[in-house]
């Protein structure tokens, strides 16, 4: 693999070390970029010939196309970085939808002044991400913005997947009596990049899920022949998924409190901020919308995958209260569980 | 979790119900006067396990609810201008003005930050000497201290730009108003946990003798507020009216006394306007003298701006527990939290956005029975 103390041609120091203009000119300085980083780590043949676009062999039928753009801060942070996110974010959002994820493409918006080693260690990670996801880059582009007009790096991907013949999965398909299966415990990626923001120190254990779905995906979709559909819980949380699900399906839909798994570290954070671990963003975790029929051999089948292993079964759609998710409380009450309007902001007292 | 779990406890819960059935002969009507409180009862939905008859009136003691719509106005105006710096609690950022908030102002290129101490606030003034740095603190006792210390602390400093925008209220006053009210219905009162951890018991002794009517200094979690419900009515059922603490892990009578301190040493006692409320005598604290130099609204000459509350929101009734949130014709409809007429839908702990955030099932069946 190529270093930067590898780079052959003679440039000012400031070249070498960070991004200045002119990496994003189309120029000689382009050039290098996708030469000394970007074709190292994600070199296939497809991306090799560097030509405008990828061509790619596609299997026939239908194929599921998604996009998504990428800014945190910090960049890194445990169980993570930017990079990840951006292949596994794309990946998960196709693999929700039954595809096998193939080819994504990579966009980058650099902020001048960012360090080359910072953009090579998320380079490196998207490509480490890329090989545990089973895709393939095979384009991307680069802009460099003035400094102060970014925040370090943005990135968008976008990402093609191929759905198996016959299978159809959409909220639309939702019945009452199905059952709500929930991949594993709630809010780690949110607490993590807000307790970093912060400052805070929870403890060791805590660290964003940041994964890719695509194997328990297949696995849910294996086990359960007639899957209703899939969403990955990302911004909004649990809520947002269940409250789009129950909106577009006219469905009600019960979960139970106490079957809901958030780890203790998460628990005392959302204490802490007076937040609801229900709204907080996830980055690996999945549900999936089953016949009741299917539920306990689907369940079983999600354990078996390393990110499914605590996967618990929350909840059932109902015909009662269409629109509305609710809860039962740890108390054995009823409450809505209700879509946020914003974020969620830490309380005053 | 330690301090969390034992007091979500399904079966000590339902222990505490059992009990409550078989001591409860009347429908008693007992207020919870925090909004954390009002939040627990609703997020659990503890009103509803209660024996038939009995009631829960939800009370003032939501912070951003009575601040005035005219401090956040101020705020507002501080924020616009170009040298200064606005800190603030998160949940201050998203209360409505009455033209706007302080989230729409920062994005409009305001420098608006969030912070959860105001201590925060006296590192960004000494990291930008050129910027005049504001921290926009509103509250009950429970914040005073730590707004205080910011205030002390920046004296000591010698900083000369930082300014505190304040809007304190004080609980009992408050309290004192609704039960001397001729339609007061409130027979028991559970007294907010945290405001009593630091102003200790002393002046809820006082009101229970006053008014003659049992007051149980109460925690947050299911069990506190289960564990408050069945002392005040064992108290009632017995004709007692005595001040009890439920919630001693934290409270002691004498309560915080260094923390008691400070604020004596900083705020004086003021009258207060209340949102919803409208002004209570001797309610509010205000800098004293000594550190008025630290006060944002003669600093900034602030004093002009004053606003009127819409007239349609019958908070006044729903903070005195007259009303409940789905009895007023506005409610989810032309009054949400997007975009509230009045106090308590303002902030999640208000009694209204509580209602909506948790009961909404309960306001779409009123709906359609009232459409019918």
């Amino acid at each position: 693999m190529a270093t930067l103390s590898s780079l052959a041609c003679p440039m000012p120091i400031a070249v070498n070390t960070h991004i200045v203009l002119g990496h994003g000119s189309g120029g000689k300085l382009s050039a290098d970029l996708v030469r000394d980083v970007f074709l190292p780590a994600f070199g296939n043949p497809a991306l090799n010939r560097l030509d405008d676009q990828a061509s790619l062999q596609m299997a026939s039928g239908r194929i599921a196309f998604s996009t998504d753009s990428f800014i945190v801060k910090p960049l890194f942070f445990p169980g993570g970085n930017i990079g990840e996110l951006a292949i596994y974010g794309t990946v998960n959002d196709l693999a929700v939808g039954g595809a096998e994820p193939k080819y994504l493409s990579a966009s980058f918006i650099l902020e001048e002044g960012l360090p080359l080693k910072t953009l090579h260690q998320i380079v490196k990670s998207m490509s480490d991400a890329a090989a545990r996801a089973g895709v393939s880059i095979v384009t991307g582009d680069t802009k460099v913005v003035e400094k102060g007009c970014g925040d370090k790096i943005f990135i968008n991907t976008s990402g093609i997947g191929v759905i198996p013949a016959g299978l159809t999965l959409s909220a639309s398909l939702v019945e009452p009596g199905d059952h709500i299966l929930l991949s594993g415990p709630l809010g780690e990626h949110g607490i993590t990049i807000l307790s970093q923001r912060e400052g805070l120190e929870l403890g060791g254990e805590l660290k964003s899920d940041t994964a890719p779905l695509h194997k328990l995906a297949q696995a849910i979709i294996k086990a359960s022949p007639q899957a209703r559909c899939m969403r990955d819980l990302t911004r909004g949380g649990l809520s947002s998924a269940l409250n789009e699900i129950a909106a577009s399906a006219r469905v009600g839909i019960e979960i139970n409190e106490r079957s809901i798994p958030v780890r203790e570290t998460v628990r005392g954070a959302c204490e802490l901020f007076g937040l609801d671990p229900l709204y907080v963003a996830n980055e690996g975790k999945l549900i999936a919308i089953v016949p009741a029929s299917e539920s306990s051999a689907t369940l079983a089948a999600m354990r078996l995958v390393d990110t499914g292993s605590e996967s618990t079964d929350i909840g059932v759609i109902t015909e009662a209260h269409a629109g509305l998710v609710t809860m039962r409380t740890a108390l054995g009450t009823m409450r809505v569980v209700d879509m946020l309007a914003g974020d969620q902001l830490p309380r005053i007292c | 979790m330690k301090y969390i779990d034992e007091y979500r406890d399904e079966k000590v819960a339902h222990g505490l119900l059992g009990n409550l059935q078989r001591i409860a002969t009347r429908g008693w009507v007992l207020m919870e006067v925090c909004g954390g409180q009002t939040h627990t009862l609703m997020r659990y939905g503890i009103d509803e396990l209660l024996p038939n008859s009995m009631q829960m009136v939800h009370g003032p003691g939501c912070p951003v609810c009575v601040t005035p719509l005219e401090i956040i106005d101020k705020a507002v105006a501080l924020a616009e201008r170009p040298e200064v710096i606005l800190v603030s609690y998160g949940d201050m950022l998203r209360v409505p003005g009455s033209t706007t908030d302080l989230l729409h102002v920062k994005a409009r290129g305001g420098d608006v930050r969030m912070v959860y101490s105001p201590l925060e606030s006296l590192k960004i003034a000494r990291e930008n000497p050129t910027r005049e740095v504001v921290f926009f603190g509103i509250g009950f006792e429970t914040t005073a201290p730590a707004n205080a210390a910011a205030v002390w602390q920046a004296q000591r400093m010698g900083l000369k730009n930082f300014a505190l925008l304040a809007s304190h209220v004080l609980v009992p006053p408050a309290v004192r108003m609704l039960l001397s009210s001729p339609v007061n219905r409130v027979q028991g009162l559970i007294a907010p946990g945290h405001v009593c951890a630091i102003v200790g018991t002393r002046d809820y002794e006082a009101l229970a003798t006053e008014f003659h009517i049992p007051i149980v200094v109460g925690g947050f979690e299911p069990v506190d507020l289960l564990e408050a419900i069945l002392m005040l009515t064992a108290q009632l059922e017995e004709g007692r009216a005595e001040m009890e603490i439920q919630y001693t892990r934290s409270v002691s009578a004498p309560g915080n006394v260094r923390a008691q301190r400070i604020v004596a040493e900083v705020f004086e006692v003021c009258d207060q306007k209340w949102r919803g409320l409208g002004p209570i005598a001797k309610s509010g604290l205000r800098m004293q003298e000594a550190f008025r130099a630290f006060d944002a609204e003669a600093k900034y000459d602030l004093h002009d701006i004053a606003v009127d509350e819409p007239t349609e929101c019958i908070s006044a009734e729903i903070l005195q527990g007259l009303k409940r949130p789905t009895d007023c014709p506005a409610f989810a409809g032309r009054c949400t939290p997007e975009s509230p007429l009045g106090a308590p839908m303002v902030s999640a702990e208000g009694a209204c956005a509580a209602y909506y955030h948790y009961r909404r099932h309960e306001a779409v069946s009123l709906v359609s029975i009232g459409g019918n």
